[in-house]
């Protein structure tokens, strides 16, 4: 069991943050990617089917060039394990020991993987899975067979994930039906503090006084088109936020022929994108410079998005260029979080179950789910969340044929 | 069809750059030194060198052809084996069929390296597409992760213990005492063995070993002109090589060896218990055992058993790396691939010295080879002959 961390002593330095080597073939990218969506993916040749690891360019068995991603069996045998005392790498030198294990894979391939504390002596059963680290590239990681409820307390598993447990979460708008679901959530996963933020301070909101009643939650005014209000907020807490959730949203409907003026396109801009912009400029280096500061180091920044990001969805154009406009700046932002080890998690959830999306058919994603979604992707570790129905339905047509989904979507 | 034999081939001069932990000098350097005592060792002129062979790591970014330039030679057979432990058996036999083809006269082998402080990490890092992509990032820094893992797996299927091990690195140690070019000067006792440090459990310590800068070089060449040269040399009788043996087993507990010791005893002529000592490579002790049953001198698994019935120093029931191996001596890079080789070539023409193997006429040297990813790929050995 974890155990809560001590109040941190803000005369003793801080320890900077250092990353796992990250250096990797483009073919081993192939794993990161599958990681990022938390996918237990690997090489299999389409000619003969073998599975490979590690990954490489032709096919170990039939020589066929046809390689190609696919889910596999997690299930596997530790066949040897061993605890490092030592290493030559500065991120596991200050980590040491560190548990090691060599498993052979149900589908073929041996691995070698991060070992979970609880995972029984050699010869015994792992579940494996493939985890995004501190370098933001995939590792395995061979954990217990059977869950339990403690398994995301392993001081080196938690090296992988976002775990809300013992942080401190900012929510950047609690106003919405959404911000107060995730309050809710990040409550039950037992996060250490968190700030919820509500702009124009002066209107009270419904669900103001639940927020209010929850002990970990402190309310307090923050409008992301402010950029002093943010500057402002971001010296006072910045340097202790572990993990932000921006969600504030402008959302309007219609495209370009519909609605006259650039007004509402420019509030979407305003909040979506350089909201994005102006959190990111004054909480960001601060998040950056926590990025390996013990048990509860600042880890992550949550980006709602939309699936509309990828492909613009017409009925909803503005927004949809906001949302990629968002998108586009996240990958920067990711960019310049890596070094941290912060990770930078974009969520693409389809059309919420609120009243702008009142006009479009079910399903429907519910404020809870998503929340839910967002907290359980922290708790896994995975950076790119497509949550709900639609949000998959549209991934697998954009990823099978990104031409043929803007076609579909603008009839 | 049978295989021809190294009949008319010659492997003379040994010759050792006294290593050192750490060298401010390039690997150019070191094997530029190997190369000068060769000359000297053998009185050629460079001019009469015709073939070279090159084994190194940190020679990038050059390879032997870069290094011909760097030194002035102009070879006309040249060769770049990047095999590391099993480069010292791969150039010895490539040059022998050189030597017997006429497609060169005199060969130098060359095998070294440098090792600035943070050479090591940084060789680590990139030392294969597989190590890179799926061992490195992992924390372990080279082969002690999976060398912990086969020695644990080891250790629990066949019964092997620490003392086991250590017993094979004390006497290793005492060998070392008696070679001048070691770098560990003192005695090491069991106890000391059982009480260092954890490195990668269940590695300790005295299991590792200690990467430094040196090198290691020898010649090869027909009998005929080692007679002319005044020179004492040592027959090639036998040779084998092989990568990947055994790809589905799901760890190592064997290499190549074991799918080619008949032909290379057949080869020579002479079996296990005809060798008056051996040299195996040891970056690790586990796979010293696993070269002993590998090679028949006992049975697969019996390896334990086998270190409890013999002494392994010079003067031993079982004489095993005497010059201190690379847990004694250190570990120059690819030079541990050719440390034994020139072992066993002092131990044939008597020049070894103060551990000197009494009547040695046959001797057996091993190669092991390239952590690429969970396991080493390339094995060799070779049986010589004084």
């Amino acid at each position: 069991m974890l155990e809560r961390p001590k109040r941190k002593n803000p005369v003793l330095r801080t320890r900077l943050p250092t990353l796992p080597p990250a250096a990797r073939s483009r073919i081993a990218l192939g794993l990161t990617a599958a990681a990022a969506l938390g996918r237990f993916e690997l090489q299999q040749c389409t000619s003969c089917g073998t599975v490979q690891y590690p990954p490489r360019e032709a096919c170990q068995k039939c020589l066929s060039v046809k390689l190609a991603w696919r889910t596999q069996p997690q299930g596997g045998e530790l066949l040897s394990a061993s605890v490092l005392h030592h290493s030559n790498d500065l991120f596991f030198r200050e980590r040491l020991p560190w548990r090691l294990g060599l498993v052979r894979l149900d589908c073929g391939p041996i691995v070698v993987a991060h070992l979970h504390e609880e995972v029984a002596p050699a010869p015994s059963r792992v579940n494996v899975q493939v985890k995004l680290d501190r370098a933001g590239q995939a590792v395995m990681v061979a954990l217990p067979n059977e869950e339990n409820a403690n398994m995301a307390e392993d001081r080196q598993l938690r090296e992988f994930t976002c775990d809300p447990k013992f942080r401190k979460v900012l929510v950047t708008d609690g106003k919405t039906r959404l911000g107060q679901s995730l309050v809710h959530a990040f409550a039950a996963a037992k996060a250490e503090l968190i700030w919820v933020g509500y702009a124009e301070p002066w209107k009270k909101f419904g669900g103001f006084d639940e927020l209010k009643s929850l002990p970990q939650v402190t309310l307090l005014p923050l409008d992301v088109t402010d950029s002093k209000n943010v500057r402002e907020v971001a010296g006072e807490i910045g340097g202790k936020v572990d993990i932000l959730v921006n969600n504030a949203e402008v959302h309007r409907t219609y495209g370009i022929a519909n609605r006259p003026g650039v007004d509402a396109a420019r509030a979407e801009m305003d909040v979506n994108y350089f909201g994005l912009l102006r959190l990111a400029q004054e909480f960001g280096p601060a998040m950056r410079s926590r990025g390996a500061d013990g048990l509860a180091s600042a880890v992550a920044w949550v980006n709602v998005l939309s699936i509309y990001a990828l492909a613009n969805f017409p009925q909803h154009g503005t927004f949809s260029a906001s949302k990629a406009a968002a998108y586009s700046l996240a990958q920067c932002l990711r960019a310049e979080m890596r070094p941290a080890g912060v990770r930078v998690v974009n969520v693409f959830p389809g059309p919420i179950d609120d009243e702008w999306n009142q006009l479009l058919p079910p399903p429907k994603l519910a404020p809870a789910n998503l929340a839910n979604a967002i907290v359980k992707a922290l708790q896994e570790g995975v950076e790119d969340v497509y949550p709900g129905d639609v949000a998959q339905e549209w991934l697998a047509r954009w990823r099978d044929n990104p031409k043929a989904l803007e076609r579909e979507l603008s009839t | 069809m049978s295989r021809r034999g190294y009949e008319g081939v010659a492997v003379a001069a040994p010759v050792t750059v006294p290593y050192v932990r750490y060298s401010i000098r390039a690997a150019h350097w070191w094997l530029a030194r190997a190369l000068a005592s060769l000359l000297q060792e053998s009185g050629l002129e460079k001019e009469e060198l015709d073939g070279l062979a090159v084994s190194s790591f940190t020679l990038a970014p050059d390879t032997a052809i870069g290094l011909t330039q760097h030194l002035g030679l102009s070879p006309r057979w040249l060769d770049h084996v990047p095999f590391g432990g099993a480069s010292g058996v791969v150039m010895l036999r490539r040059a022998a069929r050189a030597v017997q083809a006429g497609d060169a006269e005199v060969v130098a082998c060359l095998a070294g390296d440098t090792n600035h402080v943070d050479s090591f990490r940084l060789t680590l890092a990139n030392f294969s597409q597989f190590a890179r992509d799926a061992v490195y990032p992992y924390g372990a820094g080279g082969p002690n992760a999976s060398f912990a893992f086969l020695t644990a797996y080891y250790m629990s299927h066949y019964g092997a213990t620490r003392e086991d091990f250590g017993k094979l690195c004390v006497a290793q140690r005492a060998n070392a005492l008696k070679f001048p070019h070691a770098l560990f000067k003192n005695p090491l006792t069991l106890q000391e063995y059982l009480g260092a440090r954890a490195i990668a459990e269940p590695l300790h310590l005295f299991d590792c070993v200690m990467p430094c800068a040196g090198a290691d070089a020898f010649l090869v060449m027909s009998t005929d002109r080692a007679r002319s040269l005044g020179l004492k040399s040592c027959r090639l009788l036998a040779t084998i090589e092989r990568h990947n043996a055994f790809a589905a087993d799901p760890v190592q507990m064997r290499a190549g060896w074991a799918l080619d010791r008949a032909d290379l005893y057949q080869q020579a002529g002479a079996g296990p218990q005809d060798m008056d000592f051996v040299e195996t490579y040891d970056d690790y002790p586990v796979i010293s055992l696993m070269q002993l049953e590998d090679l028949g001198f006992c049975g697969k698994g019996e390896g334990a058993a086998f270190v409890r019935r013999h002494s392994f120093t010079w003067d031993g029931s079982f004489p095993l790396n005497t010059s201190g191996g690379q847990l004694s001596v250190g570990q120059a890079g690819a030079a541990g691939g050719s440390l034994g080789m020139v072992e066993a070539l002092r131990q044939l023409t008597g020049q070894a010295a103060a551990r000197q193997v009494q009547g040695a006429k046959l001797g057996l040297v091993s190669g092991f080879g390239m952590i690429n990813f969970d396991r080493g790929l390339g094995s060799g050995a070779a049986i010589l002959s004084c």
